[in-house]
């Protein structure tokens, strides 16, 4: 059976997800590892600004935000809520 | 008054570079990490200076230099703005990076939070791809204390290959420490030996066969190997970046 993964941006607060793969190469792929995701880490959805862009997200221990666009090239499985 | 023009900021970035010794007894130390990391406070602790310090990523926008003594020697030291990794996003993160990899330092004092050292070992990685002459100066360990994050400085310096001191920074705890550690990699007391990336046999063929090809094109100040690894990224900016500033011999598209 073929696993079915979400981008990141369609995730909801408060739930956990562990990171399967990126959509983009070269500059964009570079900057999203440079951010600490890479597969299979984990990533907490921490909060959405007012205007639900961008987004906070909990990984390796500090909290990075992400614009719509590039957690949307970001594969993940939700693992908890 | 920050640098918002992106040719000012150029600007500022040449400047860098000019950084004459006054004598030889003089050395230049880069201070480099990720932003919110202690740069500036360790900046203004070592050289009585004043640079703008607060608890925001971003506050360092170009290169400030102070001067600081210790034994015999004279360090010149530069306050880079912070940084998450050497492929730059943006302008400040450039300025940072091109005083690494072309300022030439005697050494670059990596300064990391003890608090998320997992995110923070990606720029040291990156950063002794460069340079072998680095410290790793581990910040901020009241934080990590409260936490109850410990740290285990003898082991990254073992796993890592390079000095590694603890500080903090704020109450001015182990600068002594990084003092003399940034003295006795200066006079080759210490030298570091940098553990090295191997890349998948594809990528170090690729690179046997380039290193050759550009070391006697460029100044020995410049990692060949981290050339080879920008060419095979295609990362175009720092080839045109590198025969600019003629930090290679003669023309270097003939080859
Ligand atoms: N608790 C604690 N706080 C520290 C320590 N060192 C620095 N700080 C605080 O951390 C904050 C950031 O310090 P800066 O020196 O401005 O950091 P920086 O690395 O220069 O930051 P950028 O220039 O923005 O990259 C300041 O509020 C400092 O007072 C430390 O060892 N412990
Ligand atoms: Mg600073």
């Amino acid at each position: 059976m073929e696993e079915i993964y979400i981008p990141l941006n369609k995730v909801n607060v408060g739930q956990t997800c562990i990171i399967k793969e990126l959509k983009v190469t070269g500059k964009q792929r570079r900057r999203l590892l440079d951010l600490g995701f890479i597969k299979d880490t984990q990533v907490k959805v921490i909060r959405k600004s007012p205007l639900g862009d961008p987004t906070a997200y909990l990984i390796r221990k500090s909290l990075v935000a992400l614009r719509k666009e590039e957690a949307s090239n970001v594969l993940v499985e939700i693992i908890s809520d | 008054m920050g640098l918002t023009c992106k040719s000012c900021k150029r600007k500022a970035i040449l400047d860098i570079y000019n950084i004459v010794k006054a004598n030889p007894n003089q050395m230049l130390v880069a201070l480099a990490g990720n932003p919110n990391t202690g740069k500036s406070t360790i900046f203004n602790e070592l050289t009585g200076l004043k640079q703008h310090t607060g608890n925001w990523p971003g506050k360092t926008v170009t290169n400030a230099r102070g001067y600081f003594k210790n034994k015999d020697k004279e360090f010149i030291l530069v306050d880079l703005p912070g940084t998450y990794s050497l492929f730059p996003n943006s302008v400040e993160e450039e300025v940072a990076r091109d005083f690494i990899c072309f300022g030439n330092p005697d050494v670059t004092v990596i300064v990391v939070d003890a608090t998320c050292l997992e995110r923070n070992l990606n720029l040291v990685l990156q950063i002794l791809e460069i340079t072998d002459n680095a410290i790793l100066c581990v910040n901020l360990l009241d934080e990590a204390k409260r936490k109850k994050i410990q740290v285990d400085l003898d082991r990254l310096s073992v796993e890592l290959g390079i000095p590694v001191v603890g500080t903090i920074a704020r109450d001015k705890k182990g600068l002594k420490n990084l003092k003399d550690a940034i003295y006795d990699v200066c006079v080759k007391k210490i030298i570091p030996q940098p553990k090295k990336i191997t890349y998948p046999k594809e990528i170090e063929d690729e690179l046997q066969k380039l290193i050759p090809m550009i070391t006697p094109l460029i100044t020995n100040k410049i990692n060949p190997r981290w050339i080879a690894l920008r060419m095979l990224d295609g990362d175009i900016k720092i080839l045109e970046r590198i025969s600019q500033n003629s930090y290679c011999k003669g023309a270097c598209n003939h080859g």
